[in-house]
């Protein structure tokens, strides 16, 4: 695949790389979380999705309210600092038949996406003994060290068909340098078959060449490559924008009401074409929430 | 010395939570209640506190209350962003968190944290949302710490769900079941601090709060709560304490209540 053959619009990279029935990571650990791309998947209306992430967050609630998911593979369902999921409630609580859920800690997920990655078939961690998510989740086992004879828990591997990665900038190639907080943007792009990376700037091959220390993923396992400055609020890009926690906190009460959420949907999905038309909305978004300025001094990688 | 303040009960919660923590200690600040706890202590008495978040930020030094524990003033000054791999492997398991803080929805007899659900799993009556870090984080840090305020709902003998493991898990100990870490060995509530007692593996009243009696205790918990003989008084919070909190720290109130 050429370079220049891999940078397409998000319509384009969803169109080609998401259909139903897939295992979807959109991942971003607060930071970096491509709400565009997940309002793109629902626009095109995917069905029986598989949604994997560390904390689902508002934007696969979004998901599940618009029918695009069948089953949840989570380790954290709340919406961050402000309270529930309330779609997400409501699928396990009433919805019949219920969204069928598959559960772990933080450190499972990472150590599932971490197997996948390195084409491991589980990974071990000393975790879950004496709890009660082994008896609800049997994909959590345990298994002996063939050295020390200690019984550890294991998780399988997790290989999501498309992982969705947003970053703060990457060439025509993929190659992707992001900053501040890392979650498991980089395993879980290495465990995917295939991966879009969504960046908030295009850089030429010579800006990431000049910093290759801050390359976490390298072209060499991305598939699509889509500009899409803003594409991650309500959720941020460190040096780009804030995270919205006004639209975190508000999101209580649209979740709260189905019929509210639906009309959400409609209005800032559904209504809309694109993330351009979503920034267009609120122009006061930059205002707002653009980043201060914090530079750190550059390294010297001279020899 | 500052003059005691009019005070609420979860302000008081938070201060106490506060004190628990040593200057200098690396601590794995849960969401809620104990990030405002974490660095109401960095404010005041524990200035060199290590800020570890599970989301990765090592040695964060907030310049404002992080709403989420993914929050980017984490990063900004920060000493090291970790990737979550590293942040579970290397720093949570490879043994090198002093205290884990958590807050717990359901907290039981043993200490046993419930952020899972209320009633059936399968068709739970309250979902709530699940381990997160909690339940690592509790197996590995050399002690834990559990601040949430009490009610016989959120203090059952027996939690209907164990997401986190406390002194004692289903009739287990801790030796036996491998853990590293101490366990919760203190629980800051709202009308006291409930303590481990090491032999019964049992949470028992260790200390009460101004005006607060260990029967006011007992009547907001869900089983008959040992009261030790000699219970420790617990200072009101300083005019300092109070003002950083509602003018400094949580000015939007989005954790503490009016």
């Amino acid at each position: 695949m050429t370079a220049s053959g891999k940078v397409v619009s998000m319509r384009e990279a969803i169109a080609a790389h998401v259909r139903d029935g897939d295992s979807v990571v959109i991942d971003g650990f607060t930071h970096l979380i491509c709400f565009a791309a997940g309002h793109e998947i629902i626009r095109q209306g995917r069905r029986d999705l598989t949604l994997c992430r560390l904390t689902p967050d508002l934007v696969y609630d979004q998901m599940i309210a618009a029918g695009c998911a069948r089953k949840l593979v989570f380790s954290w369902a709340g919406n961050p600092g402000a309270g529930s999921l309330f779609a997400f409630r409501r699928a396990v609580e009433v919805s019949d038949p219920p969204l069928e859920i598959e559960e772990y800690s933080h450190f499972g997920m990472v150590a599932r996406l971490a197997a996948g990655a390195a084409n491991l078939p589980f990974w071990p961690l000393r975790d879950y003994a004496g709890t009660d998510l082994p008896a609800v989740n049997p994909q959590i086992r345990t298994v002996t060290c063939p050295f020390t004879g200690e019984q550890l828990a294991a998780v399988p591997a997790l290989n999501p068909d498309v992982a969705i990665v947003h970053v703060q900038r990457a060439d025509a190639s993929g190659n992707a340098q992001v900053w501040g907080l890392l979650g498991t943007q980089k395993e879980a792009a290495f465990a995917a078959r295939r991966v879009i990376v969504v960046c908030e700037e295009l850089v030429t091959e010579e800006v990431i060449r000049a910093d290759p220390n801050r390359t976490l993923i390298p072209g060499l396992v991305v598939h699509a490559v889509v500009r899409e400055p803003w594409g991650a609020h309500p959720s941020y890009a460190q040096g780009f924008y804030d995270r919205d926690n006004d639209f975190y906190v508000a999101w209580e009460a649209i979740g709260r009401d189905e019929r509210r959420l639906r009309g959400w949907l409609d209005e800032w999905v559904f209504g809309l074409p694109d993330r351009a038309a979503y920034l267009a909305k609120q122009p006061g978004l930059r205002e707002r929430l653009a980043a201060d300025v914090r530079m750190a001094a550059g390294v010297n990688y001279g020899f | 010395m500052v003059a005691a303040a009019p005070y609420t009960p979860q302000e008081l919660m938070t201060v106490v939570a506060a004190r628990e923590l040593r200057d200098g200690e690396v601590v794995f600040v849960g969401i809620g209640l104990p990030n405002l706890a974490c660095n109401l202590a960095r404010a005041t008495h524990a200035p060199n506190l290590v800020l570890i978040y599970e989301s990765g930020a090592v040695g964060a030094v907030p310049e404002r209350l992080p709403v989420s524990i993914g929050d980017p003033a984490l990063v900004t000054g920060a000493l090291m962003v970790a990737s979550m791999a590293d942040t579970f492997q290397c720093l949570l398991q490879g043994g090198r968190i002093e205290v884990g803080f958590l807050g717990g929805a359901q907290v039981d007899r043993h200490g046993n944290i419930n952020t899972t659900a209320i009633g059936d799993y399968a068709r739970p009556r309250v979902r709530l949302p699940g381990s997160g870090g909690a339940t690592e984080i509790a197996i590995h840090a050399r002690r834990t710490l559990v601040v949430g305020a009490l009610s016989p709902r959120a203090f059952p003998a027996e939690v209907d769900f164990i997401t986190t493991p406390g002194l004692r898990s289903r009739g287990r100990t801790r030796r036996e079941l491998g853990h590293p870490g101490a366990g919760p060995v203190r629980v800051i509530t709202d009308g006291g601090v409930l303590e481990a007692n090491a032999g019964s593996g049992e949470l028992e009243l260790a200390a009460l709060f101004p005006g607060v009696t260990a029967d006011g205790v007992r009547e907001r918990v869900g089983w008959p709560l040992v009261v030790r003989a000699s219970l420790q008084p617990v200072a009101p919070p300083s005019a300092e304490d109070v003002r950083l909190l509602r003018d400094v720290l949580d000015p939007g109130r989005l954790f503490l209540k009016r």
